[in-house]
């Protein structure tokens, strides 16, 4: 079975010269919800930047159901692979949310009724037809969050791709935000190094750090082992224990 | 396009005549009561036309021609009408354009200019800067709470070189802040120019141009009463 994500030796290098990836292999398929936990500075955003094509892969390939990363599939590739950047007010730029929603949409050609579904449809899906005509940055964070995910739901991505996507949030916001994207059956890279949020919602993770992927396996095996966690300065919160086969104490 | 007719209206209303500018007022205070604004807080906005007034008190001793006494002091007749006219004229526009200000959120303003066809660059650019004050004021007030919270105060000349630090460091944090909309842009397809669906705005209905004709028709009424009693 064609991989929906396949990353093959994917290196890359900024333009200052500072190596972010030195060879990452990464295959996820069709349905799978995957963590990618790491550091700051292990390279998950730059890793994330490939996979719609915004970063060029120095060596290495990068496939989206079997359609080569590269310039020519860009539109497609960008159409596959909705992107959900860290700070909510960097993706959401236009006067109304219903506008913002209807960009990625419109960008690949549609009009009218047909665009006007797909708006209705992506708020729907993250709980705010309500806000349709609202002023993006009169939204509380955790709306604007989700807004965000909208705006690239609203294009139908075979990949959902979210950096950081609990940062700044307080934890209604945060449980609201789990809500909706537990209940999306869209195939899910979560970009975060917030460990109790990748076991609720990925079954599975992979660890990247120092520009390598260096552990993938079930969310649970990979947090229980503490001393993996340490080795790559990952770290539970206080009070958090885990074992491999039983569910979080605090 | 309410604004322009009416500010044109008023600025071709003869010389010499005061009364005019009293009945354009008269229009005004109508709107302003309809949309339950605040005179006062209109008033203070007036500040912004004091380089106006600066240039029209000043016109009566640079005016040359005919003089006539003002408290002792000789002033040029033309200069006097023209310093009123200059105060009329001015106050009346930019009290209409305060009022505009205050009854139009400002993606409508832009929205509004889309439907002039004003060219599609300038509405785009116009928008981002609607969209991105807010965000670039948060942060300013940020860096500015953080100063104060290690005490720094902005007293004399000394404290200049950490402000203009504070605006280069403000200046690259937006053009940061640009970089990263881009990148969101060009990630959900941006090539170049926004979709026409979703910036163009839905043309206004005939109801909405006859509500925004009827101040300025009015202006135009006292207009053409005027240079036909002058």
């Amino acid at each position: 079975m064609t991989a929906l994500l396949a990353v093959r030796g994917l290196a890359y290098a900024y333009p200052d010269g500072r190596q972010a990836l030195y060879g990452v292999n990464l295959r996820i398929d069709r349905g799978e919800r995957v963590a990618l936990l790491g550091p700051n500075g292990a390279g998950k955003t730059t890793l994330a930047l490939h996979l719609n094509g915004i970063l060029t892969a120095g060596a290495g390939s990068v496939s989206v159901a079997g359609l080569p990363v590269t310039q020519p599939n860009l539109t497609e590739i960008r159409r596959r692979v909705g992107l959900v950047f860290q700070d909510p007010d960097d993706q959401l730029f236009l006067p109304t949310v219903a506008q913002d929603v209807a960009f990625g949409p419109a960008n690949l050609g549609m009009r009218g009724a047909e665009l006007q579904q797909r708006v209705d449809e992506a708020l729907t899906l993250v709980g705010l037809p309500e806000v349709a005509d609202r002023v993006p940055h009169h939204l509380s964070f955790g709306q604007r969050r989700r807004v965000a995910v909208a705006t690239v739901l609203a294009m139908r991505p075979d990949l959902l791709v979210l950096d950081e996507p609990t940062s700044n949030l307080d934890p209604a916001a945060r449980r609201e935000l789990a809500e909706v994207l537990t209940a999306l059956d869209t195939t899910m890279l979560m970009v975060t190094h917030d460990l109790p949020y990748a076991l609720q919602l990925c079954p599975r993770s992979v660890i990247l750090a120092d520009g390598v992927i260096v552990a993938d396996g079930p969310t649970r095996e990979l947090l229980a082992d503490a001393a993996l966690l340490a080795r790559h300065r990952l770290e539970l919160p206080y009070g958090f224990t885990l074992s491999a086969d039983s569910p979080p104490r605090r | 396009m309410a604004l322009v007719g009416f500010v044109c209206c008023v600025v071709a209303t003869p010389a010499h005549l005061l009364w005019p500018y009293l009945g354009q007022v008269a229009v005004l205070a109508v709107v302003v009561a309809i949309a339950g604004l605040s005179p006062l807080r209109l008033m203070r906005g007036l500040a912004i036309e004091l380089p106006f007034v600066a240039f029209a008190l000043a016109m009566p001793f640079l005016a040359t021609g005919p003089t006539t006494s003002v408290a002792g002091v000789a002033v040029s007749i033309a200069g006097l009408w023209g310093a009123a006219t200059l105060l009329a004229k001015s106050t009346v526009s930019v009290f209409a354009a305060l009022i505009l200000a205050s009854t139009t959120r400002p993606h409508e303003f832009v929205a509004g200019l889309q439907r002039l066809h004003l060219p599609g660059t300038l509405t785009e650019i116009l928008g981002f800067m609607v969209r991105y004050l807010d965000v670039i004021r948060g942060q300013w007030r940020q860096m500015t709470i953080a100063r104060a919270s290690r005490g720094f105060r902005a007293r004399d000349p000394r404290s200049w070189r950490s402000l203009s630090g504070a605006v280069g460091s403000g200046f690259i944090r937006a053009y940061e802040r640009g970089e990263r909309v881009h990148l969101a842009m060009l990630s959900r397809g941006y090539a170049g120019a926004l979709p026409e669906a979703v910036q163009t705005a839905p043309p206004a209905t005939a109801r909405q141009w006859l509500a925004a004709a009827v101040v300025p028709t009015a202006a135009l009424g006292i207009t053409v009463v005027a240079w036909w009693s002058a």
